[in-house]
């Protein structure tokens, strides 16, 4: 293929990636947007193939290799990634993009580390440079992602997990990673690049192990964001404008994104980022709780909704979970009929990422006007008779406000105290996800209705449509 | 190409990336980091040209890797955001759900 060809091909791959991004900042275009980009990114794969090659440095026509292998590796890789993509759960999404996330990032490492082998003495100053640079972050992104998989999954503690001494074997690990990196841009060589390479896996682990529950999202952003610099750092070794401007994209818009989440959840990115070096272990569980709880039957849920005026839902990632997005929506739709106002309240990081909830009750086909964000919503309260949390805790705990120090302080909460009465579904008295005790549970306005969402859910219904 | 001509693309780049997503609103934030994340998957190109040049087993035998892994980012990637997305096309009156 003509040179001229192949890289004006490589320029509207680009700008559709461009237009794909814009795309998905809003609501309307966001599909649209996602199209442009797959239909890009195939277009940029199919014509590598046509790519016009260069003369080695005997001067001779380079031929192409492995092409069978590549078209079987490509295979696979469909035949794994869209039954993945395809069958996942809604609920379990999130560690699914951080997985997706975690094997982009590890690709990027093996395609610097394999450029590296075969540049061998060749390889200028700046091409060491970027590719010790990919593979320290390409493997931190791939192990941090595969931690939070496991956090997300639940495989593991979601609670953040600090050992004595844990800040002095991350900094020196990180030590070791530069020095590695520094030892590998100096002398060259194979050994290095691979002991850098290890230790920066161990880092990636070691980096998102302190990471509470409540902030793994952040950290996802994030590691995409690392993994699309990483992109960047390949494209400039293998002479690809595509790649740069591909991967500087994505490592752009993802800081801006990882930021905004940040704000939405009222984390502060830094202490995010560094708890690794400044978390302290925690006293596990503080006194045993004694207090006494007040816990109602359905009929009572029914009745004190039956005669409500105002009916704030606010759903969280145990709706999910108990697969109740439906019967909620049947709740909301009785009460609805009944001439009772009914919202959802939704915080923006309920469910697991910001605008999780938003997707799974989208899939209960919620009208979406229903669906209320926090500024919103908030003010209300005062207003609402009932609200009905369901499967959420974090979210509307009132120690985001009240206790400095505790893992969500700051993040902005649903101030659902503020409302008549508050009935909370839940599984057990376990705490959130952020693993912290909720003070709400023991109001004298809140009743509690045990047992899975969705069998007290359907409960109350039956006794709504009873009364 | 020229050092410069790379660093131009660079900061125009970051620019452009800033400017693209800096009014998404937060119920697309996942979404867009998914969309994000499945564009980072053209790694697979940079893969492709590495193993079309590889000379040795272990260079091909990472490169090859590098070709799977890229394309389960990629092909995953946009899928997924794509199965996101379709939930939040207006509400058809048709109550036809083929979740699950």
């Amino acid at each position: 293929m003509n040179k001229n060809i192949y890289e004006l091909l490589g320029l509207l791959v680009a700008l559709s990636f461009i237009l794909a991004l814009k795309g998905l900042s809003a609501p309307k275009s966001a599909r649209r947007g996602n199209m442009i980009g797959a239909a890009g990114a195939t277009l940029a794969t199919v014509v590598v193939f046509f790519a016009p090659l260069g003369k080695d440095s005997m001067g001779m026509a380079k031929t192409h290799h492995n092409t069978l292998l590549i078209l079987a590796a490509i295979a696979i890789g469909v035949l794994v990634g869209v039954p993945a993509a395809r069958k996942i759960q809604m609920t379990q999404m999130p560690q699914l993009v951080a997985l997706f996330n975690g094997v982009g990032g590890g690709a990027a490492a093996l395609v610097a580390t394999a450029e590296y082998l075969n540049l061998g003495k060749d390889a200028s100053a700046a091409e060491v440079v970027a590719t010790v640079f990919t593979v320290i972050v390409g493997c931190t992104s791939f192990s941090g992602s595969v931690i939070t998989f496991l956090k997300l999954q639940e495989l593991m503690t979601t609670r953040p997990v600090v050992f004595p001494g844990g800040r002095f074997v991350i900094a020196a690990t990180l030590a070791g990673v530069l020095g590695t990196g520094a030892w590998t841009i100096s002398s060259g060589g194979n050994t290095p690049l691979l002991v850098m390479g290890g230790l920066a896996l161990l880092f990636g682990v070691l980096f998102v192990l302190p990471v509470g529950g409540a902030d793994v999202p952040i950290v996802i952003s994030l590691l995409n964001a690392f993994t699309g610099l990483t992109v960047a750092a390949s494209g400039y070794v293998l002479q690809s404008t595509l790649l740069i401007v591909a991967g500087t994209l994505v490592g752009a818009s993802g800081t801006i994104l990882t930021r905004k989440m940040a704000e939405a959840m009222g984390r502060s990115l830094f202490g995010t980022l560094f708890g690794a070096f400044t978390a302290k272990p925690q006293e596990a569980g503080a006194a045993a709780e004694t207090r006494s709880v007040k816990s109602g039957s359905p009929d009572d849920v029914a009745i004190l909704l039956n005669y409500a005026q105002r009916v704030v839902v606010v759903p969280g990632f145990g709706l999910a979970v108990a697969q109740a997005q439906h019967t909620v929506r049947e709740l909301a739709d009785l009460l609805t009929a009944k001439g009772i106002d009914v919202a959802y309240g939704i915080h923006p990081v309920a469910g697991r990422m910001p605008g999780h909830m938003n997707v799974l009750l989208a899939e209960a086909n919620v009208p979406y006007e229903q669906l209320v964000e926090m500024e919103e919503i908030n003010p209300t309260f005062p207003q609402t008779d009932v609200v009905l949390v369901v499967g959420a805790n974090d979210v509307v705990n009132p120690a985001a406000k009240t206790t400095p120090g505790c893992p969500i302080y700051g993040m902005p909460i649903l101030d659902v105290a503020e409302a008549g009465n508050v009935i909370f579904l839940k599984r057990s008295m376990r705490p959130g996800f952020a693993g912290i005790e909720n003070e709400l549970l023991y109001d004298a306005k809140t009743t509690l209705l045990f047992g899975d969402a969705k069998d007290s859910l359907t409960k109350v219904v039956n006794a709504l449509k009873a009364l | 190409m020229t050092s410069m001509a790379i660093l131009t693309i660079f900061a125009l780049s970051i620019f452009v990336g800033f400017e693209v997503v800096s009014k998404v609103s937060t119920t697309l934030h996942t979404p867009l980091m998914s969309g994000a994340n499945a564009i980072h998957g053209i790694i697979l190109v940079g893969a492709i040209m590495v193993a079309d040049g590889a000379t040795n087993g272990l260079e091909t035998t990472l490169a090859i890797l590098a070709v799977l892994l890229a394309t389960i980012n990629m092909v995953g990637g946009f899928v997924v955001t794509d199965r996101m997305l379709e939930m939040f096309k207006g509400k058809p009156k048709a109550k036809k759900e083929e979740a699950k």
